[in-house]
């Protein structure tokens, strides 16, 4: 079992040295590479939920066995262990389920990159769910940060360039605020990792002094952090990046990064600064008021959508929303429901830019909605994956994400007063307006057509992990329960 | 704490350049300089990190084989951040200059708002 301690820093440096190797191979090895790596993290992150559900409690890790005051560690716990199964689990079948339009969408010569790309992701994204230090978590920022640009990039078309400088540029802003707001929060503790950070906060918090350096640093790690993850006033790069780079890499950027980001922020609030801290702050009523509005907002948008991709990156927006304002109402049944969330949407939204982009394949790479029509007679592993992914995020019981709306709205009514009647209201206009872009989306794609032969026809592997994603949303939905409770001893664990 | 601006000369100017570096960023068109903004706002962090680190009087915690003793030193660690800094921002510097290359080379300008315009009345496969 004391191997298990291992697989945090693990997994971390196989990521690496993966990526590293890759660049002397040819695309087909590359792509070999990354799913025995994803397949093989997963595997490992499995055994140590597993390791944690035993009962055990969650352990340090130091890396150069440098004490407290000094050295970098990764903290894990079960928590950090089931997020890191999710990504990997997204990683590996966004990679799979997408390789087909990889295939025609990146130029010969050029694949490996993608893949290199894609494994510095999940090293990132695995080293912000297991650190336990603040510089750790900014040089793997902005590794995520440079990582998202390439894999955005990596379509040779203009529009494809243009908005990936739009995100490398809105990611930068957000990655200079958090760094501004590391050092002020070092300068006034003398801490980096979390562990002590806590108790210095707490006790600079408790006498009272210093009090504005560290709200400086609250919100300017809050508004750096929410920026990078695609809130609503700083959306506006979200739509381009996720709408004209590859497909694989928008189901990437959109279930893993953000959410790479966001699980950051929720360590910080809970381990660093603490929940009551954080709640008697006002920047939860920010974080709440712009997930209204981005639920609101992000929705609409994807209801004047014309185009597929255009209306799934829209209702993204949407679906941030839903996280913070549960993150928002800064209670811990809110973060529980803002980590299922989470998962919810990681799932259903790679699962919904896969299959949109078996559809504009199979309708001969147009994504309009009248090009579309009948596309998912001509796809039907694709059809149905666009039809449960929307159904999940609409909300559907027996889906994840009808499980995560209730805990989204049970723990507004615990907060109560008029918290519970915003998030209510809130979720009953965005589930008429989801319901309104996915079923008149769903319609189109199943609507009959006059030359209903196939264009061109994913392979079979595609099909396959597309009809294995639909299972685990299904799985979401009705194994919410024993997840549920996972997800509560985890955040447990780390306070 | 009743200091003023003048004893913390060294903080105040890294903020100002920290305000400088993070509008150009976000408000100049030019591609070239925003990132030029970028380095500026990455580089102010630095020097806030450098200053707040430093104390005067005090030297290197390198040895001559006896333990210096902790009032005569400097805590390495925030020299240790610059540096790690500093090798971020390089890296991330070097990929939007390429980004910004590959844009001037397939629409001629570095307006950032002239080439979505452009990009979005292209709209080539």
């Amino acid at each position: 079992m004391a191997l298990l301690r291992n697989v945090p820093f693990a997994s971390i440096l196989a990521c690496m040295v993966i990526s590293v190797i890759s660049m002397v191979f040819r695309g087909r090895v590359a792509k070999v590479l990354s799913y025995l790596l994803s397949t093989v993290l997963l595997a490992a992150s499995i055994a140590l939920s597993w390791y944690f559900l035993q009962g055990n409690d969650a352990f340090v890790f130091t890396m150069g066995h440098f004490g407290d005051p000094w050295g970098n560690e990764l903290r894990a716990g079960l928590l950090e262990s089931v997020m890191a199964s999710a990504m990997c689990l997204i990683v590996l079948a966004a990679l799979a389920g997408g390789s087909y339009m990889i295939r025609s969408e990146i130029p010969d010569g050029k694949k490996n990159l993608f893949y290199i790309m894609a494994d510095l992701m999940l090293a990132a994204v695995m080293a912000l769910i297991y650190t336990n230090d603040l510089f750790t978590s900014y040089v793997f920022i902005e590794i995520a940060t440079i990582s998202a640009g390439g894999l955005t990039m990596s379509r040779q078309n203009g529009r494809a360039l243009a908005s990936s400088a739009r995100y490398m540029i809105m990611n930068l802003v957000g990655s200079g605020l958090c760094l501004m707001g590391i050092t002020i929060l070092y300068g006034t503790t003398g801490h980096l990792l979390m562990g002590s950070l806590q108790s210095a906060v707490h006790s600079l918090f408790e006498n009272g002094s210093y009090h504005l350096p560290l709200m400086a640093s609250l919100i300017l790690l809050t508004v750096g952090l929410s920026i990078k993850s695609g809130l609503f006033p700083f959306h506006e790069w979200l739509p381009d990046t996720y709408s004209y780079g590859v497909t694989a890499g928008s189901a990437l950027l959109s279930s893993v990064i953000s959410k790479g980001y966001i699980f950051l922020l929720i360590k910080l609030y809970t381990r660093v600064f603490g929940l009551d801290l954080v709640r008697d702050s006002h920047i939860c009523i920010l974080l709440f008021a712009f997930g209204t509005m981005g639920l609101i907002i992000g929705s609409l948008r994807a209801t004047q959508a014309t185009d597929i991709r255009r209306m799934v990156s829209y209702s993204s927006i949407a679906q941030i929303g839903y996280i913070y304002i549960a993150l928002g109402l800064g209670t811990q049944e809110g973060v529980i429901a803002a980590v299922f969330h989470m998962l919810v949407h990681a799932f259903g939204k790679s699962m919904l830019f896969l299959s949109s982009g078996a559809l504009i394949q199979a309708s001969g790479g147009a994504s309009d909605f009248i090009s579309l029509r009948g596309s998912a007679r001509r796809d039907i592993p694709a059809g149905v994956a666009f039809t449960v992914g929307a159904m999940s995020l609409t909300g559907v019981p027996l889906l994840g994400g009808f499980v995560s709306k209730i805990y989204i709205a049970q723990a507004a009514i615990a907060r109560g007063g008029l918290y519970a009647v915003i998030v209510l209201l809130g979720l009953a206009a965005s589930t008429f307006l989801n319901t309104l872009y996915f079923l008149r989306t769903v319609i189109t794609i199943y609507r009959s057509d006059t030359d209903a032969e196939a264009a061109a026809h994913a392979g079979l592997v595609n099909s396959l992990f597309l009809c294995a994603m639909v299972i685990l949303n299904f799985a979401l939905g009705i194994a919410s329960r024993p997840l549920y409770n996972a997800l509560l001893s985890g955040l447990n664990m780390f306070i | 704490m009743s200091a003023s601006l003048a004893d913390h000369i060294y903080e105040v100017a890294s903020v100002i350049l920290f305000g400088i570096g993070f509008t150009t960023l976000l408000l100049d068109r030019n591609l070239i300089k925003k990132i030029i903004g970028m380095n500026i706002m990455d580089t102010s962090v630095y020097l806030f990190l450098a200053s707040m680190g430093y104390i005067t009087g005090r030297t290197a915690p390198i040895g001559d084989g006896t333990p210096p003793s902790a009032e005569n030193i400097i805590n390495p660690v925030p020299a240790g951040l610059v540096l790690t800094g500093i090798v971020v921002s390089v890296s991330v510097t070097a990929l939007m200059l390429a980004l910004t290359i590959r844009l001037y080379r397939r629409y001629g300008t570095l307006d950032i708002d002239q080439i979505v315009t452009l990009a979005r009345k292209g709209d080539e496969p």
